[in-house]
């Protein structure tokens, strides 16, 4: 597979992880909103933008509604949701004839959809309709992906793509609550408290799946342990990082293995860290430190990745 | 209900539609058509006037979904456009496709013996057939291709020619497109909606499939791969996103099977072509190019390129890699050259040219530069170099200011223009609203060349969608038809 299309599936899948968690998290946010007083909207919002990463040029400035239309439809801010769109709708469009007709032309709608003039002012400002939308047409897409396009080393990529930025979303959400949720973990939620620990895990879609497995009693150990090491979790970081590996091993296997000696240790690293540990563990470290710790090695990753399979050089290639 | 809006749709139809002395595809006369064109009509006449809309506005959604578009050029908004499609086929008779195919197999052969020719011994400048400086002041001709060997000795392998009717229903050629014609893909995929939004019309009518046309090409350029490359990698250079034909590239591609690369995919060492791929280094064989050869090789043509691979020309050189077309076909496209045809088909074939050309002045003539600009407003002038309706006069239509600007230039470098009889070529009905208008058409059929020619039944049908217009480029506002040829 050309190193250029390998780049742009990769992309691609993590524009579109990224339009689709920060949809969820402004459509999770904004209807809790409504349960709260209106002193912790500051606070609940300074947390959703550190939740995605402190994006550049975009500020709190005590409306709620005109944040979310920022990070919604605001095209000179790169990571807003009608951004993502528009930058995975263009790498897919490089990559036209290694996707499936059924992929291109759910994707290229959306865009459509989201471009069209005038779209933005048919939006009702208050109504959380348009980010479900938003959500429903990704998830279309990823089911179009799975069952339409050969799982082969293209796949692989929007795979890895894909969970790489699932894992580096979910370890930045739970930083982001860390402060509120954990530094108390013995303390049992009440009122407000418990909407917060709920809005955590729906924002990781987690809620359904929790109880599930604890019921509805929500603690915070069990959150973490949920988000951090559930093992069958789509959304958690032990599944995304177990995904991401999984599919780095395909592309080796049909790569050439012999080349990736580095990627596939720094990945079975994080892998076996996040297998073999325990909440216990984790807890009696500094959270946030191994929260970080985790990004740094997705970091890492991606940027091996790089070397190996996209921006390496023709000498070493020739030598190889 | 139905009958009554059905019978008015083609009574109004008939009507209204205004035949003059152009050619119509479809009627005869006034109230009397075309027999091929009476099922059509019956099928159209059943269905109400919105129900006709509402497949109309089905079509051109499938098309936008599908992002079936091409680039407009210089401008920031909406820069990706359909290609605007007209729900009425064009339909060509077997008797008359057989003419063509025929006529085009007999241009495609004798213009591939000419550029073998005049790249090796010159046998036709020799014999004076042709003046040399005709050839050697063209812009397309390339001294670097002088003695080269080119596998199979086929430079033409795809070929996009395009055909007008004239008053008389004749076929004749207007231009040959033989460095990167484009629009195969809009004749395949007119097809595709066209079959999804009138299955039972297509049905009834015994039209030959053009589905081929991929796997074709694909075994054309199989056929010319390099010696001792018995499984070549073949892949398709395209100038990338920004191009407007790049849905074209990606779409065929695609259907081939092969990869889609841009000049940065592609490195040469040691003369060797190869790909980067994420197992890294891959060898290449042979490129379907879709980049002209100005800017194909930054070493060797023009070197503020970013399009095209450095060094690439020299492992051509070297026989190491195959390009369709070959580098320097341009100069048998030329539009000077043009009126040379029916000459080189007769030097080459002994055979009398099955399809003519249109009757063409070379104001490189002195008589036929006086004649040419005493009647400059009853002429089309082109320049020899532009395609795609660009550097165009049309003579009846232009401004006295229009007409001196061209005189100037023509006189200031006579080779670089023609001119030709403004041809009020032929017209087929088209759903203009609820209404059936007559619209220009020409039509561009696609020709491969490799173990053997084979011309695809059919082509693209370009329209000019502006009333009484004979621009049919889509940069000039022009749509397209799906192509019907009947197999009996």
């Amino acid at each position: 597979m050309l190193s250029r299309v390998a780049d742009s599936l990769y992309w691609m899948a993590r524009y579109l992880e990224r339009a689709e968690h920060t949809a969820r998290l402004l459509d999770v946010n904004l209807n809790l909103m409504l349960d709260e007083s209106s002193t912790s909207s500051e606070h609940r919002w300074l947390r959703v933008l550190h939740a995605l990463g402190y994006p550049q040029d975009v500020a709190w400035t005590g409306d709620p509604y005109s944040l979310t239309r920022a990070l919604t439809f605001d095209t000179n801010y790169k990571a807003s949701i009608v951004s993502c769109i528009i930058a995975a709708r263009e790498n897919s469009r490089h990559v036209r004839e290694q996707i499936s007709t059924e992929q291109w032309q759910r994707l290229n709608s959306l865009y459509l959809q989201v471009t069209s003039p005038g779209f933005e002012a048919g939006v009702d400002g208050q109504s959380t309709e348009f980010l479900q939308s938003v959500t429903e047409a990704i998830h279309q897409f990823q089911g179009i992906t799975d069952s339409t396009m050969s799982h082969g080393e293209g796949w692989q990529f929007i795979q890895v793509g894909r969970f790489i930025e699932r894992a580096s979303a979910t370890a930045m959400l739970l930083e982001a609550y860390h402060e509120d949720l954990w530094i108390y973990p013995e303390r049992i939620p009440e009122g407000n408290e418990y909407l917060e620990w709920m809005g955590l895990l729906r924002s990781a879609t987690a809620f359904e799946a929790y109880c599930k497995v604890y019921t509805a009693d929500l603690t915070p150990e069990r959150i973490l342990e949920f988000l951090l090491l559930d093992e069958k979790f789509p959304h958690s970081l032990r599944f995304a990082i177990d995904s991401m590996q999984k599919a780095l091993e395909e592309i080796q296997h049909e790569s050439g293995k012999h080349r990736a000696e580095t990627l596939y240790r720094l990945g079975g690293r994080l892998q076996s860290m996040l297998s073999f540990t325990t909440i216990e563990d984790v807890l009696h470290q500094n959270v946030v430190g191994v929260l970080r710790n985790i990004l740094a090695q997705c970091r890492a990753i991606h940027q091996t990745i790089y070397e190996l399979y996209v921006d390496y050089s023709i000498q070493t290639a020739l030598a190889g | 209900m139905a009958q009554d809006s059905s019978t008015q749709f083609a009574q109004i139809a008939m009507n209204n539609y205004l035949l003059d002395h152009a050619y119509d595809e479809m009627f005869v006369a006034a109230g009397e058509l075309h027999r091929h064109y009476e099922p059509l009509l019956g099928h159209f006449s059943s269905l109400p006037a919105d129900e006709l809309q509402r497949r109309k506005q089905a079509a051109d959604l499938s098309f936008l979904n599908q992002g079936i578009t091409f680039t407009v050029y210089g401008r920031e908004e909406g820069t990706e456009k359909i290609f605007p499609y007209d729900l009425l086929p064009r339909i060509i008779t077997a008797a008359e496709w057989a003419k063509v195919e025929h006529g085009l197999m007999q241009r495609i052969t004798a213009l591939n013996l000419f550029l073998k020719d005049i790249y090796n011994e010159g046998r036709i400048l020799q014999d004076g057939i042709i003046p040399r400086e005709v050839v050697f002041s063209c812009k397309q001709y390339r001294r670097q291709m002088i003695g080269l060997q080119v596998p199979r000795n086929i430079y033409i392998a795809i070929c996009g020619t395009d055909l007008i009717r004239l008053e008389n229903g004749e076929f004749v050629v207007l231009e040959d497109n033989l460095r990167v014609p484009s629009g195969v893909s809009y004749m395949l995929t007119n097809r595709r909606v066209m079959k999804r939004i009138f299955p039972q019309l297509f049905r009834s009518y015994n039209v030959r499939p053009i589905e081929q046309y991929t796997q074709l090409l694909l075994g054309t350029l199989r056929s010319l791969a390099p010696e001792g490359r018995p499984e070549p990698n073949i892949v398709l250079l395209s100038p990338g996103v920004f191009n407007s034909a790049y849905f074209e590239h990606a779409y065929l591609a695609r259907q081939m099977g092969i990869e889609l690369v841009e000049g940065r995919d592609l490195v040469v060492h040691d003369n060797i072509v190869y790909m980067r791929t994420t197992s890294g280094l891959r060898r290449v064989d042979v490129i379907y190019r879709r980049v002209d050869d100005d800017f194909i090789d930054p070493l060797a043509f023009r070197p503020d390129s970013i399009l095209g691979v450095a060094g690439l020309f020299n492992a051509y050189r070297a026989g190491n890699v195959t390009l369709a077309n070959a580098f320097g076909t341009g100069v048998a496209d030329d539009k000077a050259l043009y009126a040379y045809v029916p000459d080189i088909i007769k030097y080459y074939l002994s055979e009398e040219p099955v399809l003519k050309n249109v009757e063409t002045y070379l104001l490189t003539r002195p008589n036929e530069r006086q004649h040419v600009l005493q009647n400059l407003d009853k002429l089309v002038v082109k320049a020899v170099g532009e395609s795609g309706g660009y550097g165009m006069l049309i003579g009846p239509q232009s401004t006295a200011a229009q007409r001196e600007e061209f005189a100037r230039k023509i006189e200031a470098d006579p080779r670089n223009y023609i001119a030709q009889p403004t041809i009020s070529f032929s017209r087929a009905p088209c759903l203009i609203g609820d209404a059936l208008e007559p619209r220009h058409v020409d039509l561009r059929p696609y020709v491969l060349y490799g173990d053997k020619v084979t011309v695809v039944p059919g082509g693209l049908t370009r329209v000019a969608l502006t009333r009484g217009s004979l621009v049919v480029n889509s940069s000039q506002g022009g749509g397209s038809k799906d192509t019907w040829v009947l197999s009996q």
